[in-house]
């Protein structure tokens, strides 16, 4: 089988490899470093992975799949996520979704015909004192309301 | 100015000078950086143990139990390796405060977890972070990378014979891994569902060694009390049994949400908003407060003269939690929040508990549907039904956490819910 992972995550790998005292407890690790590279997990990714640690990679989806945050399909180059509990919500986070929705024609979960932009609604944040918060890819954003969410987007090339 | 916020502050005033507060040099400097440490390494183990439970130090991350007793529990001999696990999962809706800790000063953070491996035995801990805080996850490697090259972490610390080593491991998205053996499992490369208790972590957590999980907050708090004693740490508190000071999160309609240094119990919760926070946006009427992150019953404005601390609130059915309090104003429908709070739950669910599992779908569902105007009169007793059979019934406290918000706002704000119901919309619209 030819590898799918790079040099650099195998790299990555070998220096983690120490912290811990079974190999399996790199899983999510591994995760994160190979979403990193490609964006998603596709199955090769996936099955190398399993290879990696020694499992199955019928059990690294299992896993995979519990976690929100790793991508099992592809997504927009963007991926913007609205927070919607309870501070954002109490602070004007629906009618942010709802634009977005309307302004791209699409609903939450679903990516823009040229890739470009995948919205999702997301838990609470961390960010509840500076709400309406959202994530684009891994950076934040905060005390959101429609025209900076216009401007941040316009930012995006 | 309220009194509560003239007295000494052990964050905010580090907080305050943001990234200027985080470089080693700093902590060094001005917060008598890695002294503790010093001082630690040359007690007995218990020594530290008994300083810890005199501070009368609780948990920050939810359930309040009392650290040294916690770290009493971890047996003195083991045929497998200790481990210190921070909880930086930081996923209780309404709670933003361990965020600032990792930002602006990580060292205290890391300085309390080498503490804690001192006196329980151990040589290794992890921090498990939460996967959306990737900055503070980078930070946190730097000042961890700055700790081991002046050798406070690693082998022989300061010429001491112990040695610590820490990581930083990023969970990827479930507010179930906060729950402390979901953590372990996730630590682990597992799914993170909550494991069935006994055994406690104390006896067999991570990678099946004794295991003492505590929050940040409460583990940076211990630099503090191992310079300046238990005793004084104590004393800070305002209350019984309840020592040092609270890192408040408060959201929602105040004019001035943020995290707030307080002295613990120094304050009532009419206070916390009017006096601390600037009072209700827009100058609107109080219609209902969540005291303890989204898991704690709600409260109504009758009953904010309550002392903010563990104990009191506990006293009328609802609880700290992670000290996050969330302020709802008079305008905002109280079916629809209670309806958003149970659907993060049901999201959440890890769904190896039925009553968790179906309850909290079936409570959103029924909620759901009297925000749409199509409830009927028997769901009012229904929902409580659900939440009564939630209650106490389940591996882990989440299936607590939906069912008690959900009965505290049937019960509080029952006239709102057969409005929605007879006039088959919702009245605030
Ligand atoms: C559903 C659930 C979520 C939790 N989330 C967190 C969390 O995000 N952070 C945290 O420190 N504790 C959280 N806890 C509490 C932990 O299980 C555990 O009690 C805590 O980390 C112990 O640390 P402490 O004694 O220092 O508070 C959660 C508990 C439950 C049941
Ligand atoms: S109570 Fe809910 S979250 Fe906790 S273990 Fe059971 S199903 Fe999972
Ligand atoms: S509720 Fe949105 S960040 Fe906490």
């Amino acid at each position: 089988m030819s590898k799918v992972l790079s040099q650099k995550f195998y790299d990555e790998m070998k220096k983690l490899e120490p912290r811990y005292p079974n190999k399996v407890a790199l899983l999510l690790p591994a995760l994160h470093q190979a979403q990193e590279e490609s964006g998603w997990l596709p199955p090769e990714v996936l099955e190398e992975i399993g290879a990696y640690v020694g499992i199955h990679p019928a059990q690294v989806r299992e896993v995979a799949s519990f976690y929100t945050m790793y991508n099992l399909k592809p997504v927009g180059k963007y991926h913007l996520k609205v927070c919607t509990n309870v501070a954002c919500c109490l602070r004007g986070s629906d009618e942010i979704v709802e634009h977005l929705e309307k302004k791209w024609d699409i609903a939450c979960g679903e990516t823009t015909s040229d890739r470009k932009f995948t919205l999702m609604e997301e838990e609470c944040l961390g960010a509840c004192g500076t709400a309406p918060a959202m994530m684009v890819n891994d950076d934040y954003y905060e005390n959101l309301d429609i025209p900076a969410i216009e401007k941040i987007i316009a930012g995006l090339a | 100015m309220h009194p509560a916020l003239q007295a000494e502050t052990l964050y905010i005033q580090h907080f305050r000078k943001k990234d200027e507060a985080r470089p080693l040099s700093y902590y060094l400097e001005q917060m008598q950086g890695y002294t503790a440490l010093g001082k630690a390494l040359k007690m007995a183990p218990d020594a530290v143990i008994d300083e810890v439970k005199k501070s009368n130090l609780r948990g920050r991350g939810g359930a309040g139990f009392p650290t040294g007793m916690k770290w009493g529990f971890i047996p003195k001999q083991s045929p497998k390796p200790k481990y210190v696990v921070c909880n930086a999962d930081e996923s209780e809706p309404g709670t933003f405060k361990d965020r600032d800790i990792m930002r602006y000063t990580p060292h205290l953070l890391i300085e309390g977890m080498i503490i804690a491996g001192h006196a329980i035995g151990s040589k290794i801990g992890y921090i498990y972070i939460r996967g959306e805080y990737t900055r503070e996850a980078k930070l946190l490697d730097q000042a961890i990378a700055e700790a081991y090259s002046k050798g406070y972490l690693g082998k022989n610390i300061l010429g001491s014979g112990h040695d610590f080593d820490l990581t930083v491991h990023r969970g990827a998205g479930a507010y179930i891994c906060g729950e402390e053996t979901a953590l372990l499992n996730s630590l682990e490369g597992k799914r993170g569902e909550p494991r069935v208790k006994p055994p406690f972590p104390a006896q067999a957590g991570a990678f099946s060694g004794p295991t003492v999980v505590n929050n940040v907050e409460t583990l940076a708090n211990v630099p503090f009390i191992v310079n300046r004693g238990g005793e004084w740490f104590s004393s800070l508190g305002k209350v019984e049994r309840s020592g040092g000071t609270r890192l408040i999160s408060v959201s929602g309609h105040v004019k001035k949400p943020g995290v707030y240094e307080l002295p613990a119990g120094a304050v009532t919760i009419r206070e916390l908003i009017y006096d601390i926070c600037g009072g209700i946006t827009d100058d609107k009427k109080l219609k209902a407060v969540i005291p303890g992150g989204s898991s704690a019953p709600v409260l109504t404005p009758d009953e904010i003269d309550v002392v903010y601390d563990i104990e009191p609130l506990m006293k009328i059915g609802t609880m700290m939690g992670s000290a996050a309090l969330m302020v709802v104003s008079e305008d905002y429908c109280a079916v629809k929040l209670i309806k958003r709070i149970t659907k993060f739950y049901a999201h959440e669910s890890c769904g190896q508990c039925t009553p968790c599992r179906e309850g909290c779908k079936w409570m959103e569902d029924i909620l759901h549907r009297i925000e749409d105007g199509h409830g009927r009169e028997q769901d009012l007793a229904l929902l409580l039904d659900i939440a009564d059979n939630i209650n106490g019934k389940t591996l882990c406290a989440l299936g607590d956490a939906a069912a008690g918000p959900v009965s505290s706002f049937v019960r509080k704000f029952k006239g709102e819910f057969e409005a929605h119901i007879r006039g088959k919309k919702c009245p605030n619209v």
